[in-house]
């Protein structure tokens, strides 16, 4: 199983492949899918200010394309294992604005019963397994799914997002190790948009390129534009694939950017990146990009997608509105759920 | 060396109290028994008395000031002794328990303070405050020993469970109720009562330990009504053989002052007499029917309610009667009752009569078994010699606490009682 | 429990009978730990499994505590039932982030939603002059945790009917044994024998003196005992059984009937489960105390390799019977 780096990275579409009929539905539901984070995420931000939302608040502006594109490409029984920064993968796999918004405002209508926040957003059914505060603590819980959908004989993939500062945690290493060396059905998803919180990556990691670290377990790894969703996607198929059939693990390395701080509290440049840099990654808007594509493409025009947005803003303002006016839990929920209920 | 002075219980139910203001300064001379500051307790404004004689060398706390019982409040000692700027309590380390009534577990309860000389490993502590280990605490106050009397084995003088056993080995169990002489039933009375026990020599009580009937009526009725199972009984008195009495006596002599209330409480006092049932205390485990009559009677004060106790009401006359009421009564007012004055009643009476009550029911003062209400005289018609007429009467209303009293008893009672304000004679009788 | 048939078992083998009895009886059970395959087990508790239930079922993983714990609450949160084991709790805490962020958190995170149904064993606690790193009694750390349960059987009956209980629980289980213990013999019942967790258990009646103690300690506590009755005094042995949730009502109900207690560990005293024990006494039993709640825990120190000095630190028989004594002010 041995080989190099080189022979076992692929490269996949980086270029867009042509529309056909069927797909052009799905491209008009990412752009719609990209534009509800976008406009959640403002939303968001504006609520945090007004104190509406409480402590942690990881904004996900400008990395949509990683969410949708890779998420499009699951099926509704796989597993999503994701960090703090997660409120854009909760919308992509579907789980209500209102019930995310909800649980931001810490309602008992959110989707974590207000108990988890913004960092802690779960939804079993979904198979969204969570919103996790530890750097790099969830990657082995994803290595461990894999490995029930393994033991079952399911096709179940489990997908684990985080970022790439996590590569240099000793649980990333771990997992990676038992997934490859245990053949599961994972894939290791690194959105790596260059900072860990106020650390470069080349201030914190001796190998920059995040891919070639796989060939530390000898898997599978391949890097890909996060700004262009249809690349994303395309190369979450061939990750998924793998997983499914050959029940192997992948790496990607996902190269994106965050255009807010690492958190509320975080400026958006200053401290240690610059005006300059922020702006210039501003022109690879992955939704900007994907909208010319479309109306280039004949798929939309402008006012088709100003309608989008107009659509998706409205039904953000519902889910604020709705999570404004949702009630706090119960004072009993303090005690709710410690301990599994007593079986009869 | 210097004795500390305490802030002594001058309450059974005291905790803390305040010094309202000192009587003695520092540099005076004073003599055991002189007061040295009034204090306000839960209950009433007290003295705190000196336990030993000597110069006040030193106010540890100033008027005004709230200190917990057993803090240090002052120190007597000999003239030109100095004294720590601080007031702590190593001062008194050899010295020990003075000011408290001696109460360490190594003496006998004499008042005295013993002569400061130094004492040996483990030394009392300087506070007076008896070590006990909460096992023994319990046990004692359970069964009503005295733990100053009671030498403590453990460290530091503590008192521990053997200490007690070695101290009161188990006593014989409560007389056991005298054989019985059954009284023949009257008629009209169903059932005969069982006899009350004789109090065991010497002592003004007798315990009876519940029987299984007591009990299981004690715990069905405490479920379902609340601490005390309490259940009423009124009664209506025709009172025109009292009134026309009373009327003769204070035209007889004028300085005679007695009030319907006094006459009531000489009433019940002697109808206690001949129901014992009712003239009892429940004591958790036991029934105490008492042999004495003290009569609480509840007087309203500024902040609430208070009621002092006419002991032995049923041996006084009238006129002693009515004096002490009003004595009492008086000093309730000023807050400045002792704890003799207002603990130890058998059986209390409120009496709202004089602000137009017509009837109510009173809550009964555990541990007493009985509260009698008693409401206004009031013109109304009764039937009288096979006509209706406007007669004088009078409502009395007896909360009886079940565990103690059951219905037929206390309604003998209020018959009994009844039976002597409509015809005063059987008072005497 | 008279007429119950019993077989005499090691502690050891009724683990190995209970994982295998688990397994056998639901396949969602499966066991993941360092050696428990192939080696059969660094202390053969896990021995014939792999023969039995195969690879899948029974994994041999690299020396990664915090990737295979992690493992086992991931599978846990997909709905398997794992066992994980450390080879010592002493590793442990490399993986206490999972056991406390991940497994204790899930279930009130999600708002019920997703529970973490695992066991995580292994043995905890010195053996004999293994020294300062492989010697630790960690108990109380996961007992603090809301959301873990702590069982440390000290007997083979109790550790086979408590791993069956701890295998079927819906909330992860920390469950601690003993290096010293996997020897034991004991009698345990045949056939389906489950313990409750949350119970103690008396295993030896009294009534002047009630010590509590939990495992390795349980049999030093009844040969403190048994010195005890050659002096007169009857003491009663409370094994906890189980440290959180911690049986509240056997303690109070022992030391109601005792008015003494003397709290026995081998862990540190500073926080340990006996302060707990200690606490929950005071509080609701402060009445029928006729003396201070003692504890005899292991020396404060890390422990040392030389032999005299690592016994000096542990807790024996003649430290019990010295608090005992204090306690009924001899």
């Amino acid at each position: 199983m041995a080989g190099s780096t080189a022979a076992r990275r692929t490269r996949g579409g980086g270029a867009a492949r042509p529309a056909d009929a069927g797909a052009a539905d799905q491209y008009r539901l990412w752009l719609r899918e990209m534009l509800l984070i976008r406009r959640f995420e403002e939303k968001a931000g504006e609520a945090y200010s007004l104190g509406k939302i409480g402590g942690f608040c990881h904004l996900y502006i400008g990395q949509e394309a990683v969410a949708v594109g890779s998420i499009a490409a699951l099926r509704p029984d796989d597993y999503i294992v994701c960090s703090y920064r997660e409120h854009g993968h909760a919308l992509a796999r579907g789980i209500p604005a209102r019930a995310v918004m909800a649980e931001l405002f810490g309602k008992a209508a959110g989707c974590s019963g207000g108990k988890g926040g913004s960092m802690h957003l779960f939804d079993a059914a979904r198979g969204f397994m969570g919103g996790h505060g530890i750097v790099g603590g969830h990657i082995p819980l994803a290595t461990g799914m894999a490995f029930a959908a393994k033991y079952r004989g399911t096709e179940q993939v489990a997908v684990c997002y985080f970022g790439e500062a996590a590569v240099n945690n000793g649980a990333f290493h771990e997992a990676l190790n038992m997934a490859a060396l245990w053949k599961l059905p994972c894939v290791y998803i690194c959105e790596n948009n260059r900072y860990g919180m106020g650390t470069a990556l080349e201030r914190a990691s001796a190998l920059y390129d995040i891919s070639e670290r796989a060939s530390s377990y000898d898997m599978i790894n391949e890097v890909v534009d996060g700004q262009d969703v249809l690349a994303m996607k395309n190369a979450m198929d061939r990750a998924v694939e793998r997983a499914r059939i050959e029940k192997a693990p992948t790496l990607l390395e996902v190269r994106t950017y965050r255009f807010m701080g690492h958190s509320m509290s975080d400026p958006i440049h200053g401290h240690y990146r610059t005006k300059e840099e922020v702006e210039e990654h501003r022109k690879r808007d992955p939704i900007a990009l994907w909208s010319q594509k479309l109306m280039a493409d004949g798929l939309m025009d402008e006012p088709a997608v100003r309608a989008l947005d107009a659509e998706v803003t409205a039904e953000i303002a519902d889910a604020y509105r709705f999570a404004d006016e949702a009630a706090d839990p119960e004072p009993g929920a303090l005690f709710a759920d410690v301990y599994a209920p007593e079986k009869g | 060396m210097a004795t500390q002075v305490v802030m002594e219980a001058l309450s059974p139910t005291m905790e803390e109290g305040r010094l309202v203001e000192w009587k003695k300064q520092e540099g005076e001379t004073v003599a055991v028994g002189d007061v040295l500051a009034e204090v306000e307790t839960d209950k009433a404004v007290m003295e705190l008395v000196a336990r030993v004689g000597g110069v006040l060398l030193r106010q540890t706390v100033a008027a005004g000031q709230t200190v917990p019982v057993s803090s240090p409040v002052a120190l007597i000692g000999q003239p030109g002794e100095t004294v720590p700027a601080a007031a702590g309590n190593g001062a008194g380390a050899g010295a020990g328990a003075a000011a408290k009534g001696a109460q360490q577990a190594s003496q006998k309860p004499a008042p005295p303070a013993p002569p400061p000389s130094a004492a040996p490993a483990p030394a009392p502590p300087a506070s007076g405050r008896i070590k006990a280990s909460p096992l023994a605490r319990k046990i004692a106050q359970e069964q009503g020993l005295d733990l100053r009397a009671v030498q403590g084995s453990g460290p530091e003088g503590r008192i521990v469970l053997r200490d007690l056993e070695t101290a009161h080995p188990a006593r014989p169990a409560a007389a056991a109720p005298a054989p019985a002489t059954a009284r023949a039933p009257a008629p009209l009375r169903p059932v005969p009562p069982a006899p009350i026990p004789a109090p065991a020599p010497g002592e003004p009580f007798a315990d009876v330990p519940l029987s299984q009937m007591r009990k299981s009526i004690a715990r069905r009725l405490v479920q379902s009504i609340g601490p005390v199972p309490t259940f009423y009984l009124t009664t209506e008195v025709d009172m025109e053989r009292v009134w026309e009495a009373r009327e003769a006596m204070l035209a007889a002599a004028s300085e005679v002052k007695v009030s319907f209330n006094d006459i009531i409480i000489k009433a019940v006092a002697t109808a206690l007499r001949q129901h014992p049932a009712c003239n009892a205390w429940w004591q958790e485990d036991r029934i105490r029917y008492w042999s004495e009559v003290h009569i609480g009677m509840a007087v309203a004060i500024e902040d609430g309610l208070i009621t002092p106790v006419i002991r032995h009401a049923d041996r006084k006359t009238l006129r002693e009667i009515g004096a002490e009421a009003r004595d009492l009564a008086a000093k309730a007012r000023d807050r400045r009752l002792t704890a003799e004055e207002y603990t130890g009643a058998t059986f209390s009476i409120s009496n709202l009569g004089m602000l137009d009550i017509d009837e109510f029911t009173a809550v009964i003062n555990p541990p007493e078994a009985g509260i009698l209400a008693v409401g206004r005289i009031a013109s109304r018609p009764a039937e009288h010699g096979g006509a209706v007429a406007l007669r004088r009467r009078m409502r009395l209303t007896m909360s009886c606490d079940h565990r103690v009293i059951d219905g037929a008893t206390g309604a003998r009672f209020l018959q009994t009682l009844k039976g002597m304000l409509e015809n005063p004679l059987a008072m005497v009788w | 429990m008279t007429g119950t048939p019993v077989t005499t078992l090691t502690y050891r083998d009724a683990l190995n009978a209970a994982l295998r009895e688990e397994m056998r009886r639901d396949d969602g059970v499966f066991l993941m730990g360092e050696e428990v395959g192939v080696y059969q087990g660094a202390y053969k508790v896990s021995r014939g499994l792999l023969d039995e239930f195969g690879p899948m079922r029974v994994v041999d993983t690299p020396i990664t505590e915090l990737g295979f714990a992690g493992v086992g609450v991931g599978a846990a949160m997909a709905g398997l039932r794992p066992v994980i084991e450390f080879m010592t709790w002493n590793f442990a805490l490399l993986a206490i982030d999972q056991l406390v962020n991940s497994a204790a958190k899930m279930r009130y995170m999600s708002a019920g939603q997703i529970g973490v149904p695992a066991v995580f064993r292994g043995p905890g606690g010195a053996a004999l002059q293994l020294a300062a790193q492989h010697s630790q009694a960690f108990e109380s750390y996961y007992a603090h945790i809301p959301g873990l349960k702590v069982v440390m059987p000290a007997t083979p009956a109790d550790a086979k009917g408590l791993l069956k209980s701890a295998i079927r629980d819906d909330d992860p289980v920390v469950f601690i044994e003993g290096e010293m213990l996997y020897n034991l013999k004991g009698e345990v019942p045949d056939g389906e024998h489950l313990v409750p967790l949350g119970r103690a258990d008396v295993k030896r009646a009294g009534t002047d003196v009630t010590i509590v103690c939990h495992s390795k300690t349980v049999a030093v506590a009844l040969k403190a005992a048994e010195q005890l009755a050659g002096e007169g005094v009857s003491a009663e042995v409370l094994d906890l059984r189980t440290i959180r949730p911690l049986d509240s009502a056997a303690l109070l109900g022992s030391v109601g009937r005792t008015h003494r207690c003397v709290v026995a560990e081998e862990g540190w005293s500073f926080a340990g489960v006996g302060a707990q024990v200690v606490d929950v006494i005071q509080r609701e039993a402060f009445d029928q105390l006729d003396a201070p709640v003692l504890r005899v825990t292991g020396a404060d120190v890390p422990m040392p390799y030389n032999k005299h000095l690592e016994k000096a630190a542990k807790v024996d028989a003649a430290k019990i019977v010295d608090a005992v004594g204090r306690v009924l002010y001899r």
